[in-house]
């Protein structure tokens, strides 16, 4: 039904730049494309920051407070389901909201916002087609319906290459700012950890947010000491284990 | 807070039905669909779904270790699965481990057995602050874990969903699955409280 990244479903692809990267490190040449398309050090990669005070629990929580609400999820679902737009382009949608909105718009105004903006990237909507509408003004100036779109898949891929890590392998994430969608947070850029798990593949949420192709990377469960990633005053009880993509990942030695 | 349906329509809800008419009106959507999907998520999936599955685990060892083993498969025997549900992990708490889940980046969150996260697993607060203080974090929400538990944070920042397996209470020996399930509540499974006590 929803909610799964797809393929060829993107209907403005991007440039794509040569990659810096390629050919360092660990020699492999088949580095997925780089994205180049805004803020991805963002306000949503909260992972460690300070100062939003205690967490707030409400009682007996509805699953949406207002109908507007489950409304706008709905079209969401639908959006993506229908391959329109997928989800990592979706998420990035939302990460390039304005720093002080998606922090008050609260979660499903952040959808709304992100769902309009997306909607008109697409070609689905024409700019000011819902000024227009909230005015009384009758039908959408946009594209007829795309054609083209393929309906979601799933994200979850075979891969012909065998994993590059194995468990108890240790790793460093590598310490990037892509000026794109990434799925690597802030928190764990340039710390070590050891494999824990080999996940299977997923499409690669860094290219596939930006319509440069799917290109499928295995996923690690990395352990991180809370210490290497807070220093020596954490808890020497507390480990947080992060999903890592491959491409992500050097060994350590 | 959000405005609520009962006052005025607040500018939220006037979009939200701008933006749904125009699409209904390219035939993208269908409103009796978007009823539905709204329905599913507020009656047929929740944390009732993974109380099931724990307690399940709990009563039968050899589900337990399926599920352990591979979750998805052992959810998918009592018939749960779908989006955001297609690669479950279920991460075991015990005397001296416990573990405690966040999506730092967004809301990831396993629907199938939980249903959709409550607001503040979706908040900067709790994102912010569990995977550098879980311990302190777990405390402000009312579980004090004793001093040399450690504490296993998972950020669910692929596609991977987790979903806790809480520790069995004492004294539910003679209880059935149903009882059993009755105790095991949405906190217990994200790892922010243990299950309850009959």
């Amino acid at each position: 039904m929803v909610f799964s990244a797809s393929g060829g479903a993107d209907f403005s692809p991007r440039p794509v730049e040569p990659d810096p990267l390629a050919g360092q490190g660990g020699g492999v040449d088949n580095r997925p494309p780089v994205a180049v398309n805004g803020a991805v050090d963002g306000i949503h990669d909260l992972g460690g920051m300070q100062g939003f005070g205690p967490v707030v629990v409400e009682p007996d929580e509805p699953v949406f407070h207002a109908g507007w609400e489950g409304r706008v999820f709905a079209l969401v679902s639908f959006v993506i389901g229908r391959g329109l737009a997928n989800t990592d382009a979706f998420r990035h949608a939302i990460e390039r909201l304005p720093p002080v909105l998606y922090l008050t718009a609260g979660y499903y105004g952040r959808w709304l916002a992100a769902l309009e903006r997306l909607l008109v990237e697409k070609g689905v909507l024409a700019p000011g087609d819902v000024e227009a509408r909230l005015a009384g003004r009758g039908p959408s100036a946009g594209a007829p319906p795309p054609a083209g779109a393929v309906p979601a898949r799933g994200a979850m891929r075979d891969v012909a290459a065998r994993p590059r890590f194995a468990v108890g392998d240790a790793v460093v994430a590598r310490s990037i700012h892509p000026a794109g969608h990434t799925r690597l947070p802030r928190y764990v850029r340039g710390k070590r950890g050891v494999v824990t798990r080999v996940h299977p593949a997923w499409v690669f949420p860094d290219t596939n947010a930006h319509g440069l192709g799917e290109h499928p990377q295995y996923v690690y469960s990395v352990r991180f000491a809370a210490r290497e990633l807070w220093g020596d005053d954490a808890d020497a009880r507390a480990v947080v284990h992060v999903d890592v993509f491959e491409p992500h990942l050097d060994p350590h030695r | 807070m959000p405005d609520h349906d009962h006052d005025t329509p607040g500018r939220e809800a006037l979009r939200a039905e701008a933006l749904e008419s125009l699409l209904r009106e390219k035939g993208l959507i269908e409103s009796e669909a978007v009823d539905a999907i709204i329905r599913h998520f507020e009656e047929d999936v929740g944390p009732m779904n993974g109380a099931r599955v724990v307690a399940r685990a709990w009563a039968d060892p050899g589900y337990r270790r399926r599920l352990l083993e591979d979750a998805t498969r052992a959810i998918a025997e009592l018939g749960f699965g779908g989006p955001e549900g297609e690669h479950v992990v279920v991460v075991e708490n015990t005397a001296g481990v416990h573990n405690v889940v966040v999506c730092t980046l967004c809301s990831c969150y396993p629907w199938p057995v939980l249903g959709l996260p409550p607001a503040w697993y979706k908040d900067p607060a709790y994102r912010s602050r569990v995977v550098r203080e879980p311990r302190a974090v777990l405390a402000q929400m009312g579980l004090a874990l004793e001093e040399g538990v450690e504490v296993r944070v998972w950020d669910s920042s692929a596609e991977v969903r987790y979903l806790v397996l809480p520790e069995r209470p004492a004294g539910t020996e003679v209880l059935g699955e149903e009882e059993l399930a009755a105790l095991v509540t949405r906190d217990a499974m994200i790892g922010v409280a243990k299950a309850k006590r009959p």
